[in-house]
This record gives structure tokens, C-alpha cells and sequence, in this order.
């Protein structure tokens, strides 16, 4: 069973490479009980299209109101 | 909606555009803001942007319209800064990155012994968090949460993140491990998202 702190890593390391099967599981099952970690994914995946968004130059936020 | 972001810009809207001075000026510090925080130098980053602007001027007939003006500028921007960080690929100090690793306050204390979330450390639903990408405060405090990052930290995970480097090519070009390196994007993430939950996405009492 796996607990928070080492879903955390998996999740952040899906980002990176294509998990194994045998992690998928235990993954998919934390993930169906835990509210707290459900989020932190959503916030990672949120923060991968932050990055894009502004390594493309905040196109959406153009033009500056200044 | 400004031409700038304008989907079917014609490359005589461009020209027009990089003649602007008004748009050049605004864009031309996007364009430092965003090398600086990633190089941390003023000189080489008004190299990149100067080259980046000139390549855009010289490549415009390649400009299709099918991205805002701007996306098409920073794709530019991110080849130069890409071909820098190949050729001086010293730009991480790495002494300081394991120190980094070691010293920092660690997450740890966000979870119990068991390695479960603390009841008030867990994270919270930010609900649609898209609609801040309209919002110039938005991206403020995104830089600055990066620039509160770990130093060292922080050029990896932009050299991954905004420059799209592959995870394998940081690595290698650190001589690091790549499971230390994916612990570092990890920090990264880590630190940023409670940068901005507590600064963007905590709800006012």
C-alpha cells in the first residue's frame, strides 16, 4: 500500500517517463480513496500548462493593460 | 482583441508589428524577463532576445499565422536559449544543486510519520484554475514563486519545463543520475505548486 509521500513522487515522475505497470496499480488505487493526492495531481498537471502557457508568452494575458 | 494575438495575422501584420515600437518595447521585456529568470544574466539574455528578434525579422515569410505573434517570437527565443544551455551546459553549479538537496526544508513535514497528508497540509481543489492565465497578477506571482525557489532547482526545472529539454538530455548534460534528477523536478513541483496555492489559490478568510 502506498501512502502519500510516495504517490506524490510517482505522480511527479509521470511527467517524466511512462510508469510501470506493476506502479500504475497500486497508484490508480491510492487514488481512488485519497481526496488529498486526487488534487496534487490536478496541481501538477495545472502547473505543466502554466509553464507552457508562459513559455509561449502568456499569449492570453496580452495585451498588458499598463 | 490586438493584432498580436490574432490567429489569422498575415506576415504584413508581422512586419507591421516589428515595426511597432510600442509593441517591440512590451515585448522585448517579456522576452528579458522571461530569459533572465531562467540564465540569471542580463547580458547574455539581451544577446538571446536581440538574436531571437532578429531571426524573427529575417524568418517572418516562415510566419504562417496559425500562432499569436508572441508564441511564434518565444518559440524563437526558446531554440536560442536552448543552443546556449548546449553549448555552456555550466549553468547549473552543482555543488549548490546537492546542496539544494540536502539543506533545503524538506517536505517532509507536510506529511505524518506514516507518510500520510497532515490534515492542514493536504491539498485543496484550486477548482478552474485556467481563468488565472487571463490574469496579469497571475503571472507576477508565478515569477515570483519561481525566483523563490532553490536557485539551481529552478534552472532544471525550467530548462525542462520552459525550454522542454527531455529529462534524459538535462541529466546527461549535468552528469547527474536521472532519478536525482527527477527528485529535483520533483522539490521543484513541490515548492511551486505551495507557492501558489498559498499565494494565488487560498481563499480570503
Amino acid at each position: 500500500m502506498l501512502n502519500c509521500k510516495q504517490v506524490t513522487r510517482l505522480l511527479s515522475e509521470a511527467q517524466e517517463r511512462d510508469l510501470q505497470f506493476k506502479e500504475k496499480i497500486p497508484l490508480k488505487l491510492h487514488l481512488m480513496m485519497c481526496a488529498g493526492c486526487n488534487n496534487f495531481r490536478k496541481q501538477i498537471d495545472f502547473l505543466r500548462r502554466t509553464c507552457h502557457e508562459y513559455a509561449e508568452g502568456q499569449p492570453n494575458s496580452w495585451p498588458d493593460p499598463s | 482583441m490586438s493584432i498580436a494575438n490574432n490567429l489569422s495575422a498575415s506576415v504584413d501584420d508581422l512586419s507591421q508589428l516589428l515595426r511597432d515600437e510600442k509593441f517591440l518595447t512590451k515585448l522585448r521585456q517579456d522576452m528579458l524577463r522571461f530569459v533572465e529568470l531562467q540564465l540569471r544574466d542580463r547580458m547574455i539574455a539581451e544577446d538571446l532576445v536581440q538574436e531571437a528578434l532578429a531571426a524573427a525579422m529575417n524568418g517572418r515569410e516562415r510566419f504562417a499565422g496559425r500562432a499569436a505573434v508572441k508564441t511564434w517570437i518565444f518559440a524563437i527565443l526558446k531554440n536560442k536559449i536552448a543552443g546556449h544551455l548546449r553549448q555552456r551546459q555550466r549553468i547549473v553549479d552543482i555543488a549548490r544543486l546537492a546542496k539544494e538537496m540536502d539543506d533545503e526544508a524538506d517536505f517532509d513535514i507536510l506529511f505524518d510519520r506514516r507518510g500520510f497528508w497532515m490534515p492542514e497540509d493536504r491539498p485543496d481543489r484550486w477548482g478552474d484554475p485556467e481563468t488565472a492565465f487571463a490574469q496579469q497578477q497571475f503571472w507576477a506571482i508565478f515569477e515570483i514563486c519561481l525566483t523563490q525557489l532553490p536557485e539551481n532547482t529552478a534552472r532544471v526545472f525550467m530548462m525542462r519545463e520552459f525550454v522542454g529539454l527531455d529529462t534524459s538530455e538535462i541529466c546527461q548534460e549535468l552528469s547527474i543520475t536521472t532519478s536525482n534528477c527527477h527528485v529535483i523536478l520533483h522539490r521543484a513541483r513541490m515548492g511551486l505548486r505551495l507557492c501558489l496555492e498559498k499565494r494565488w489559490f487560498t481563499p480570503e478568510d
